[in-house]
């Protein structure tokens, strides 16, 4: 099959200056032949050639969670570039740019691109980016869920205030992300684009982890080699009873192989995991970052290694 | 992909690698958690799985994803993982 069109999903509050750092990354000759969609044509001004506009469309499935539900906009129109990419309609693009409103839970966009079947074969989810401005930080729940999912946090607005304590908010709220700064939407695209995107180390535990309204980054460590089957047992358990209290999981496995197995979940939506031929450094051990409300590192790692034994015996 | 609604998908991220005999060690370490909860799972031919109670409900389910959903209405609480007595009884 030929290979999946990277898709990047860029998110942040209202006024956050996403639009702003879309429109100064794409006038970078390094972005060309990427099409961008957009849920709102906003106040900064995107020219662009490859530029469509949605109207957010989310089916709520039949069991009622909001984070799986479709987002038939979006997946329409992966499918309509797709088809118009083939027959020569519009120009070759090879990365997607998937900007949401300031409001949007980035979960079933994640989602949609990760079930819905055409979607899947033919696009991946890259990354995830969300910016977060230094004036108002994480101002609402739905900001604290957005840099939750990121895997880059742009600080925005450094000019307008001083971005590192909010640098510090941020690395404690979603340690598991990369963090850069852009002020007027400067940024290179190698900040946000470059680098192996599976290869950014889960961090250990640092006992620094703040909370931000009841939502807290807890690390477990586990010492000893995972059996998957186990592992996988026990994290559908685990987001059946408290998936509402996770926002994104991720970590990095030790199941035997040479490399880890990497792991990454938006609330219910797990990534397929993905082995990975060698560890980001020398710690090996299992380490799994859980970013969430009301969960405990400690009982985590208990019941974790419960199961984990259950299976040996 | 989603623990909720994997049920679109044959191919949940949890049950990825293993095959026949990963399926079968699967369905054994689930009936560990079950049987605190009164309930037994089944494999059905490789395809779907098969949740009983003792009262004689059954319910079919595709995948892990969907399984602890099924199997809290069957058991009339939430199954939860971090659940001490359920630690405890796991040995």
């Amino acid at each position: 099959m030929a290979e999946k069109t990277p898709v990047t999903l860029l998110t942040g509050f209202l006024g956050s200056g996403k639009t702003t750092l879309l429109a100064r990354l794409l006038s970078h000759p390094q972005m060309g032949e990427t099409a961008v969609i957009v849920n709102e044509l906003g106040e900064v001004a995107i020219d662009h050639h490859l530029l469509r506009r949605v109207d957010e469309r989310t089916v709520v499935l039949g069991n009622g969670c909001v984070c799986c539900s479709l987002r038939g906009d979006l997946a329409d129109e992966l499918r309509d570039l797709l088809g118009r990419r083939d027959r020569g309609e519009v120009p070759p693009f090879r990365r997607v740019v998937v900007e949401t409103t300031g409001v949007a839970d980035p979960a079933p966009i994640v989602y949609t691109l990760l079930s819905e079947p055409v979607v899947r074969h033919h696009f991946e989810l890259e990354r995830v980016i969300a910016t977060v401005d230094a004036v108002h930080g994480l101002r609402a729940p739905e900001s604290v869920a957005q840099a939750a999912a990121a895997d880059r946090l742009v600080v925005t607005k450094g000019d307008l205030a001083s971005p590192g304590p909010l640098e510090k908010r941020l690395s404690a709220l979603n340690p598991t992300a990369r963090i850069v700064e852009a002020s007027f939407g400067e940024l290179e695209p190698d900040a946000l684009f470059g680098g192996d995107r599976h290869l950014h180390a889960v961090p250990p535990p640092d006992g620094g982890h703040a909370e931000h309204g009841g939502v807290q980054a807890h690390s477990v460590v586990f010492e000893e080699q995972l059996d998957w089957t186990a592992f996988g047992v026990w994290l559908t358990m685990l987001l059946a009873a408290r998936g509402a209290d996770v926002l994104r999981v991720k970590g990095l496995l030790d199941v035997g192989a040479p490399g880890p197995l990497l792991l990454n979940g938006v609330q219910h939506v797990v990534h397929p995991p993905i082995h990975l031929e060698r560890w980001p450094d020398s710690d090996h051990r299992s380490r799994i970052v859980f970013i969430g409300r009301d969960l405990d590192a400690g009982a985590l790692e208990l019941s974790l290694a419960a199961f984990v034994r259950a299976a040996r015996s | 992909m989603c623990a909720l609604c994997g049920v679109l998908l044959n191919d949940h991220w949890a049950e990825q690698d293993g095959g026949r005999r990963g399926r079968i060690f699967r369905v054994g370490l689930v009936n560990r958690v079950l049987g605190h909860y009164g309930l037994e799972l089944g494999d059905w031919a490789g395809r779907v799985y098969v949740l009983r109670d003792r009262k004689g409900h059954a319910a079919v389910v595709d995948n892990l994803g969907v399984l602890w959903a099924e199997a809290a209405k069957l058991a009339g609480r939430p199954l939860d993982p971090l659940d001490p007595e359920l630690i405890r009884s796991l040995g």
